[in-house]
């Protein structure tokens, strides 16, 4: 039981990561990025390439955090900020668009053959947490990160400056501006931020998960299910959904029969958006 | 009017000559079609590498004439199958079909190529419809009938008496199908029987339960990516030292092996080829595959390849004429060729009889994962559907 809960929390918490970029993106933006999912598989595949070549664990995880932060701006700045203004179809299609380009470019760069990420032997074995309870060292890593990220990002967007320039033009862009707010720039680095998370999201996954071509994807749905439910925009409705998320997957395909427990976070959603149209924690009255 | 005469005969018999040296030199058709992009993309790629390497050595050429193989890619997808299938047969006007990797694609795809009197000659996938009641006298499989695959495991572990398994699956057909032959022969107990999520990613919480659990041995099915993923986690959760794991051919091969890494040691195999096989024509395979492309071949790849030396081998039984099918099939039924896999015959349903193999994964010389060859498990495994086919003249 206590094995499980960790397991629940753990892939919650993995959740988050890739959800806070895209409801930060969605909410603050009004963008929808289904893009997500391919920088979260920029992420692995930047990490387990730079492993395999280096030899270290350690050097992949800023190369692939960096990468696909420059990879967002790029994309920022390049072609999405033409799309802010149009209508939610328009942003749906060019960034599926970027989904299958990305996927076809991973597999001329890399063939299609899964990439190999191993491990570093500190992080590879288990811990007793009990008596009689080993649980994979890593996985109590990715725990860890997951939770400290979601303080940091909690304390950046409610206590600093940035954080309330990024708020304040989330809320009235063009007030924002007028008061001197370099709106332009907020943006792209917030979406550099975004995209950092999905690539931190991505080298963690590339140990436990395979590192293949199309892996984004699976995730981004998983990731969608976790902004609606916690509320476009809200960073504590994202961390509060991708725990919930992360449980009740975890329970439910241990307590219910397999096709219900595959089921159980769509009926989740169903439920809470029938009562709570807007989500958990609605940003955006 | 003589010297005309003799110059008008001359040319006439020229120009019969020519024809008849045209018809001869045209090239068989070959239509090829698999998956080569998305995830499974890497399953695609290695039956078309093999294929490749198959008329590498053949010169291009089967049965001595000269071969052009259309190449298409069905996305993983039945109905793209089979607008490329439509489109081979009726204008490309091909003689031989092959390469389609998934099973549901290929029923998609086989009736109107079958009765449009194309042959299918399986280099991959190989379903129960196919081998029993909707058997087709132009189907062959060159491959395996998919249940044998988890057969041949279930033989060995109910002869090796281990006494309790857990078994896990993806909720989908062929996960069904391979728990199904795996019972087919085990009669041990089945602590836990667990259908996951097709495509799911995480399998800590099932981990779990394996280890609450204790049973003797783990049988899994998990074809791709999946495998990667469940068999890394294993590891992670140090389980693997505990709870060996089991599993049938495809699944943890050279395909997904570098990228489960160390994790994948010590997992055994049934399966019908290994790249360790001794015999003369695996040898050459191996090697050559492996200059080629750089790494060592699947399974995939060898019945590929086994695939290219079979047809050479009928094509040239029946004289070159792949026009005549009736001659071509009987060709074909002997199976008079030297396989990779060492014995291979045909069943009254055209699927094979064949060996299989136990292998565990170990790393060689050079520090490379590869399935190490152990005990042949059963001989001439024959599929369990070919009683329910009566094929039709």
């Amino acid at each position: 039981m206590i094995e499980q809960t960790l397991n629940g929390v753990q892939l919650g918490v993995m959740l988050f990561l890739m959800a806070s970029g895209l409801t930060l993106v969605f909410g603050i933006m009004n963008f929808i990025n289904l893009a997500h999912g391919s920088l979260y598989m920029a992420g692995a595949f930047t990490a387990a390439w730079i492993q395999n070549i280096s030899g270290s664990f350690l050097l992949a995880i800023p190369a692939a955090i960096l990468l696909t932060a420059a990879l967002g701006v790029v994309f920022e700045v390049g072609l999405f900020r033409r799309f802010y203004a149009r209508n939610h179809l328009d942003q749906v299609l060019v960034t599926f668009g970027i989904v299958l380009v990305a996927n076809e470019a991973t597999r001329m760069i890399f063939g299609p053959v899964p990439l190999r990420m191993p491990l570093p032997p500190l992080l590879a074995g288990s811990v007793e947490i009990l008596p009689g309870l080993p649980y994979p060292t890593f996985r109590l890593v990715v725990l860890g990160v997951g939770l400290a990220v979601a303080g940091l990002l909690w304390v950046i967007v409610m206590r600093t400056r940035i954080g309330m320039w990024v708020r304040a033009g989330s809320s009235n862009r063009p007030i924002a501006a007028a008061m001197g707010v370099d709106v332009d720039r907020v943006f792209a680095a917030l979406f550099a931020v975004g995209a950092a998370l999905a690539g931190l999201a991505g080298l963690m996954a590339g140990p436990i998960l395979a590192v293949q071509v199309g892996m984004g994807e699976p995730i981004l749905i998983l990731a969608l299910v976790v902004t609606v439910i916690g509320g476009i925009g809200s960073i504590k409705g994202a961390f509060v959904a991708a725990l919930m998320v992360g449980l009740v997957d975890t329970f439910g395909r241990v307590l219910l029969p397999p096709a219900l427990g595959s089921m159980v976070i769509f009926l989740l959603m169903a439920l809470i958006l029938a009562f709570r149209p807007k989500g958990l924690f609605p940003v955006h009255g | 009017m003589t010297h005309m005469f003799r110059a008008l005969s001359f040319a006439a018999c020229f120009a019969a000559l020519a024809t008849a040296v045209s018809a001869q030199d045209a090239p068989i058709r070959i239509g090829f079609i698999t998956t080569l992009s998305g995830p499974a993309g890497s399953i695609g790629q290695e039956l078309a590498d093999g294929f490749k390497l198959g008329l590498a050595k053949t010169g291009d050429t089967l049965g001595g004439r000269k071969v052009v193989v259309h190449y298409a890619d069905d996305q993983a997808k039945p109905d793209i199958g089979r607008q490329h299938a439509d489109k081979m047969v009726e204008s490309d006007k091909v003689d031989i079909l092959t390469g389609v990797n998934f099973s549901n694609v290929l029923l998609a795809i086989a009736k109107p190529v079958l009765d449009a009197g194309v042959l299918y000659v399986s280099t991959n996938a190989g379903p129960s419809q196919l081998a029993g009641k909707q058997c087709h006298p132009n189907f062959f499989a060159a491959s395996f009938q998919n249940d044998t695959t988890s057969e041949a495991i279930g033989i060995h572990m109910q002869e090796k008496g281990i006494k309790d398994v857990y078994i896990l699956a993806p909720n989908y057909p062929a996960g069904k199908d391979m728990v199904a032959g795996f019972k087919r022969y085990y009669k041990g107990a089945v602590v836990g029987e667990v259908y996951t999520a097709f495509n799911q990613l995480d399998y800590s919480a099932e981990i779990a339960q394996i280890r609450a659990a204790k049973p003797s041995a783990v049988f899994f099915f998990y074809p791709g990516g999946m495998g990667i993923n469940f068999v890394k986690q294993y590891d992670q959760a140090g389980l693997k030292q505990q709870i060996p794991l089991y599993t049938g051919a495809f699944v943890v091969d050279q395909s997904v092996l570098p990228a489960m890494g160390d994790a994948a040691i010590g997992v055994n195999t049934a399966t019908l080829w290994s790249e360790e096989f001794p015999n003369a024509a695996s040898r050459e395979f191996a090697a050559a595959f492996e200059k080629t492309y750089g790494r060592i071949p699947s399974p995939y790849a060898a019945d590929s390849y086994d695939t290219v030396l079979m047809l050479d081998a009928a094509i040239r039984a029946s004289a070159g004429r792949v026009d005549d099918k009736a001659a071509l099939r009987r060709a074909l039924e002997k199976a008079d060729f030297a396989s990779i896999r060492g014995h291979f015959r045909f069943n009254s349903n055209h699927f094979p009889i064949q060996d299989y193999y136990l292998t565990t994964v170990e790393k060689d010389g050079k520090g490379r994962l590869y399935n190490k060859l152990g005990e042949r498990i059963v001989e001439g495994l024959k599929d369990s559907y070919a009683t329910t086919c009566t094929m039709a003249p």
